[in-house]
């Protein structure tokens, strides 16, 4: 029997995402998938689900969702309120919601992106081998808006891991190793310089396409345009305005502005963290 | 090792090369070749193969500097003419930009479409949107600046030119490329239900076959191509060679 999830409260920007697309970069296809991966797999982990198992990532203002039967869900990844039918619920373990109670996901209290991870995981229909939204091409399931009503898959039967475990906390300070390349000769070596040791901020304007910066900007070593190249995740690409940015989950698969240098894949789970005005530095590494 | 190689092996972080070939052309061989050694098992794993337009990015590699070592040794042939799937995309020459591409040409605005479907175009890389394919093959005289203004909606089916690309719209979004056609039906551009997604994959060789009235820019010309239009004639046969 298909447990259904119905969307009582979409908020802000609320998609479905797993591991995302893998091998169809050359198609022009993204790769997407949960912003802050780590959490994504530890609350399934805690579900016994499948680490890449669809889950919701929420933003800022988290959602509300009703399942027609009981269900197991955790949240994790941004720490926020959590409630069942009105009664505060712990975060960050599991927590059984009643067939008809609401779950209500509250604004985060530090960082920017909650998961909600539910038993079974969300099973809307893949596209290209994930069911992650994609706002960049559009591929996968839209982004929640109230009433819509998600189904669920068959929970484990397995036993979950043990439920204490550590979540990190949302970064004070964002501090993203780089590896200088490919393009960092198109950059003065004082740019080079200025990348890794002026302070920067995370700007507003990030999305799940890139973490934009505010800082000192990078000055080019020549001018004219590259041709498209493949763009790999966690890019730091520089725009013709000198301001660097990381490209995240849903980044376009080629571009033709200069890659100065690449964060770390794994210290991305922090950048989907970072609230606007977060203190950034790039270190090498 | 064995003489000056045209092939350069940027670092992309720690799992990923950028291979950055001499012109066009060469970045069609190597990539040709890449996918010849994923097929027979000699290549490491990789997660993705992205060509560029002189570039091809090798992504998810275990160990791109030893792969960046090896790649010194490879014997690359370069592309011929018949190598790779070919699909012929059925087009109406009425698009909005034909009589200022004409006049960028120098010809007349019935000829333009004679013209574009002359030439025997390759998929060079895709981006933009899924299924969007740049396509190479236009000579320079034919090559025209885009748009100064972009237009905010280009219909899916476009066909369009911009610098030494053409390309077709696999779906309506905004646009600053010029605009000389229309494909009647897009769908086959982009399905993502289907096992080969895109039909302008990097690498295929493309045809544009006029159908219609488009000459005199009548709309609503029934699609009269028949059912292999936009189809490729060669689906499984990465030699290609139907033609």
């Amino acid at each position: 029997m298909t447990v259904k999830l119905t969307v009582v409260r979409a908020g802000a920007l609320t998609t479905v995402q797993d591991e995302g697309r893998r091998g169809h970069a050359h198609l022009g296809v993204p790769r997407s998938g949960a912003l802050d991966a780590p959490a994504m797999r530890l609350g399934n982990r805690l579900l016994g689900n499948d680490p890449g198992a669809a889950v919701l990532e929420t933003t800022l203002t988290g959602c509300a969702l009703r399942p027609d039967r009981a269900v197991a869900v955790v949240v994790g990844g941004a720490p926020c309120p959590v409630r069942v039918d009105g009664r505060p619920a712990p975060w960050g373990t599991p927590v059984r919601v009643p067939a008809g109670a609401v779950l209500d996901v509250g604004a985060v209290t530090s960082g920017v992106r909650a998961y909600v991870a539910v038993a079974g995981g969300v099973a809307v229909d893949p596209v290209l081998g994930s069911r992650s939204t994609d706002l960049l091409s559009g591929l996968g399931p839209a982004p929640l808006r109230d009433g819509d009503v998600l189904p669920l898959g068959a929970p484990a039967p397995g036993p979950a891991a043990p439920a204490a475990v550590p979540w990190p906390g949302p970064p004070a300070e964002l501090v993203l190793p780089v590896r200088p390349g490919p393009r960092a000769d198109w950059f003065t070596p004082a740019a080079l310089r200025t990348l890794t040791s002026a302070a920067y901020r995370v700007s507003p304007h990030s999305n799940r396409i890139g973490l934009r910066t505010e800082g000192p900007p990078l000055e080019r070593a020549r001018a004219g345009e590259l041709p498209s190249e493949g763009m790999v995740l966690g890019a730091v690409q520089v725009p013709p305005d000198g301001r660097p940015v990381v490209f995240l989950h849903d980044h376009p698969t080629t571009g033709g502005y200069p890659v100065v240098a690449v964060v770390a894949e794994p210290a991305l789970a922090a950048a989907a963290q970072a609230v606007a005005g977060t203190p950034l530095r790039f270190t090498l590494g | 090792m064995t003489g000056d190689r045209p092939l350069t092996a940027r670092p992309a972080g720690r799992h990923a090369l950028l291979v950055e070939l001499p012109d066009a052309e060469g970045t069609a061989a190597f990539h040709a070749e890449v996918l010849r050694r994923r097929a027979a098992g000699t290549l490491p794993p990789v997660t993705e193969i992205v060509p560029g337009a002189r570039t091809v990015l090798l992504d998810g590699v275990p160990d791109p500097e030893a792969l960046a070592r090896r790649l010194t040794d490879w014997e690359i042939p370069p592309v011929t003419s018949d190598d790779g799937d070919l699909v012929d995309i059925p087009v109406r020459y009425d698009g909005p930009d034909l009589a200022d591409v004409a006049a960028l040409w120098g010809v007349a605005p019935q000829e333009v479409g004679a013209r574009h479907a002359s030439v025997t175009y390759r998929v060079a890389f895709c981006g933009f949107a899924p299924g969007f394919g740049y396509l190479t093959g236009l000579p320079p005289e034919l090559h025209v600046p885009r748009r100064d203004t972009p237009r905010t909606r280009v219909p899916a089916g476009a066909v369009a030119l911009a610098g030494p690309y053409s390309a077709v719209y696999p779906r309506a979004t905004p646009g600053g490329w010029r605009l000389i056609g229309t494909m009647p039906d897009p769908g086959p551009l982009w399905d993502p239900a289907r096992e080969r997604a895109a039909l302008l994959t990097p690498g295929t060789r493309v045809r544009f076959v006029a159908v219609g009235d488009g000459g005199r820019g009548e709309a609503g010309t029934p699609d009269a191509t028949g059912t292999t239009a936009g189809v490729p004639r060669t689906p499984a046969s990465p030699a290609g060679g139907a033609v």
